[in-house]
């Protein structure tokens, strides 16, 4: 790692310190329902907002009438989003005239954008029109991060309140969570990024002449659009000449701003953030990768404040940090490593003033190693899954943690919302493994942790744990599932747990040679996707309604402080214990051989 | 039951016109009006025609213009309609044929250039339209540009120095070369007066 690289990394994470705590009171501020000027601002929208929707703001819901408002708005969701695929053949807004989108890719990426995954088996560019752009995915990246957001809040509530039936009201925190949060910040970013040359237009596509023809070699087709073959069978090729580029637009800016935000990551461009007008310049770079984990860092504050003591965000926030810093210094160290077939062939992968060296197979210039490296990480660690480097393209270790980091769980930061409550489970797990140690009933944040909290945990942990594993099983041993790897040896096989991991924990990263739009895929990583997000929403807010039953305990001198370095230590090792144990077999098989075969 | 299905229908359809049309409609006309050329995709002219963007790189093979990077994209490479890297793994024997490839094709277009190849030259990049090289990738190539347009080196070294960009700030990212800019530079320099052939 060079020493720019080091300063380019420390500046990172010195801004997310600096802006997370602010960010983190001001929502607290929001969802407690607080007067302040924003709400002076933005309150009168808000309330027309529910008196079109007929929704009644003090009206408090339980856990399960939580839970069925979000997935009745979920489902509703997914419908919309789908009409909207297999119709924008003939709706408005389509300059490019794309037809509708197949039924099993429609129903894969209403799933996706549904669940805040946005795992992409389209090419944004090739498939999918303006107005699907903007009013279903540009919509729906707004209102899954909401949702994941409102989700969180009732479970903060859960642990503040006592004895207690209700956790809040779901279509409030839903609101909020746009109309305040989202989508201010999400106009601010928009322009920052148009100024740095994202593109924000709905002309169509361009075309301009291109400075030298490009000739290449295509196969040749009879009249009937067959390929003409020769004597011994082989197909015949022509050359084509091009003379022009063409040069895409659309709705860019407004729709990378959001997905940045929400950890959505559903790209514009196929290439997500490694298309120049997805993310020009170095600073346009610095602001997308900020984006990913801002609002997932911010709650931590938003958690401590509203459980009344900062102290218990912090110290979730330092365990977040310490493992994302030490896979992100792994991952650029391997990367800046390069590919040793590479050395052999007088390639020069050495750092200087004059190149950032390295493997810069599916990287872009103008990122290099440790930019790229830097968001390879946060964005698995962040349920982000946006990229501007090709993950599949990455030494084998490079790709290793980034994917070990998605199958911790999507809890180091995480995604919006979820990523916190994910994290929650863990201290809940944490305390637990703790009280077993010393034989006293455990408790977190004045609640006792007993036996349902414990089931609806291991829930929690079990079905991704079995998503993923059983999913990649399934991969690996089916036709289908095998015919969409497109790297050999053990790359291809990470290539199917990396889909499956991906998937069932809501990332929406890939290793991209993986061909994900066939049947197989779409359907099987479409369930993966739903399950993983409702399956594990279910269990957290039955925690929420039964944390908030209950009753204070006041801390005692057997409590065991949840705000020390020693539990921060401790949640740390519960997190890579659980992680590593779950999936160490699996990485064997793919990036640890590949690493092994390497060197021959 | 009822209730919640009027809320859910109607948030949906609000949130739909709020977020999927209002915001990106506003963002737009503001967009339009405060950076009109970067959001219309940064596009360079000449004599009033669009000759490409700066921020989508075109494919060069001949060896009298810089060359890119490799890409991926296609049916052909730069395909500005279809961006695309390889994802070929880090041991994939296709990766280190079009590696080979290109190394044969630097060797051939310059024979004499015993300088080890920077590894940004020789591979593909993410998006297939990365507009950049590193400044030692343009080093490396500047003997060959020079002697195929009969210039001095030192000119072209100039051009290339003109058209290098530091670090943002001299912090973010890495210093890079706009590859389409440099060479649409080179071929705006004035014509050199024709050699004379000492008798």
């Amino acid at each position: 790692m060079t020493g720019n690289d080091l300063f380019q990394i420390v500046l990172y994470f010195g801004a997310l310190l600096l802006l997370a705590k602010p960010l983190g009171i001001y929502m607290a501020r929001v969802y407690e329902g607080e007067q302040f000027l924003p709400v002076r601002i933005i309150g009168p929208v808000e309330r027309i907002f529910y008196r079109l929707c007929g929704i009644h703001q003090d009206e408090e819901m339980d856990w399960k009438q939580y839970a069925v408002a979000v997935l009745v708005f979920s489902a509703g969701g997914m419908l919309l989003l789908y009409l909207l695929q297999r119709f924008q053949g003939v709706l408005p807004l389509n300059p490019q005239k794309f037809p509708a989108v197949s039924p099993d890719l429609a129903f894969n990426t209403s799933v996706s954008f549904v669940t805040n995954t946005n795992w992409q088996d389209y090419g944004g560019e090739t498939t999918m029109s303006y107005l699907t752009q903007m009013t279903g995915l540009t919509m729906q990246n707004f209102v899954s991060a909401s949702a994941g957001m409102a989700v969180l809040v009732a479970v903060l509530r859960g642990f503040k309140r006592h004895s207690a039936k209700t956790i809040g009201n779901f279509w409030v925190d839903l609101t909020r969570s746009a109309l305040y949060i989202l989508i201010p910040l999400s106009v601010i970013y928009s322009l920052l990024l148009v100024s740095q040359g994202v593109v924000q237009s709905f002309s169509g596509y361009k075309r301009v002449a291109l400075t030298q023809a490009i000739t290449y070699n295509t196969a040749k087709l009879d009249d009937k659009g067959n390929p003409v073959r020769d004597a011994g069978g082989n197909p015949v090729t022509e050359k084509a000449e091009i003379k022009e580029q063409v040069i895409p637009m659309g709705p860019a800016a407004s729709q990378i701003a959001i997905k940045q935000l929400g950890t959505n990551g559903g790209g514009f461009f196929n290439v997500n953030s490694a298309h120049p007008f997805e993310n020009p310049t170095p600073f346009s770079n610095f602001l997308e990768v900020l984006a990913i984990l801002l609002i997932p860092a911010a709650l931590c504050a938003t958690f401590g404040r509203m459980v009344g003591d900062m102290r218990q965000g912090r110290a979730l926030f330092a365990a977040m940090l310490l493992v994302l810093i030490a896979f992100t210094a792994l991952c650029t160290w391997s990367e800046q490593h390069g590919n040793p077939r590479f050395a052999a062939m007088g390639i020069d992968q050495t750092a200087s003033a004059l190149q950032p060296g390295g493997n810069m197979e599916g990287k872009e210039a103008r990122f290099g190693i440790a930019n790229s490296a830097l968001w390879a990480t946060t964005t698995t660690a962040a349920s982000n899954g946006s990229v501007n480097s090709m993950h599949d393209s990455f030494t084998p270790l490079g790709g290793l943690f980034p994917m070990l980091l998605i199958q911790l769980g999507e809890i180091i930061f995480g995604g919006v919302g979820s990523g916190l409550y994910g994290m929650l489970i863990f201290a809940i797990i944490t305390v637990f493994v703790a009280g077993l140690m010393v034989g006293r009933t455990p408790e977190y944040l004045g609640k006792k942790i007993e036996m349902f909290e414990m089931k609806m945990a291991s829930l929690v942990i079990l079905i991704v744990n079995a998503l993923v594993k059983i999913g990649a099983a399934i991969g690996v041993s089916t036709k289908a599932g095998v015919a969409g790897v497109s790297n050999p040896g053990p790359h291809g096989f990470s290539e199917i747990l990396y889909a499956f991991s991906s998937a069932a924990n809501n990332n929406g990263s890939a290793f991209a040679g993986l061909s994900g739009n066939t049947v197989f895929y779409n359907t099987a990583l479409g369930i993966a996707m739903f399950l993983g997000r409702f399956w594990v929403i279910i269990p957290v807010l039955a925690i929420a309604g039964s944390l908030a039953k209950k009753k204070q305990v006041p801390a005692s001198l057997g409590t065991l402080p949840t705000h020390t370095p020693l539990f921060v230590a401790f949640l740390i090792g519960v997190i890579l214990i659980v992680g590593a144990l779950s999936f160490m077999p699996g990485l064997a098989l793919g990036p640890i051989a590949e690493q092994l075969l390497m060197g021959r | 039951m009822f209730a919640i299905i009027r809320n859910a229908f109607m948030s949906l359809l609000l949130f739909t016109a709020l977020t999927g049309i209002i915001y990106p409609l506003a963002v737009t006309g503001l967009a339009q009006t405060v950076f009109p050329y970067k959001a219309n995709g940064s596009i360079i002219t000449r004599d009033g025609k669009p000759i490409g963007s700066a921020l989508i790189g075109q494919q060069f093979e001949d060896p009298k213009y810089f060359w890119g990077r490799l890409s991926a994209t296609t049916p052909y490479p730069y395909n500005g309609g279809a961006s695309s890297g390889s994802n070929l793994g880090p041991n994939n024997p296709e990766l280190m044929k079009a590696v080979q490839a290109r190394i044969h094709a630097l060797r051939t277009a310059d024979p004499t250039n015993q300088q080890k190849i920077p590894v940004d030259l020789v591979t593909a990049s993410g998006s297939g339209l990365d507009p950049h090289i590193s400044p030692a990738a343009a080093e490396y190539q500047v003997r060959r540009v020079a002697k195929a347009r009969g210039l001095e080196e030192t000119t072209v070294r100039a051009l290339v120095a003109k058209e290098t960009q530091g670090r943002w700030l001299g912090i973010l990212g890495e210093p890079v070369v706009n590859v389409l800019k440099l060479n649409i530079a080179l071929e705006e320099l004035p014509k050199k007066k024709t050699m004379r052939v000492v008798p």
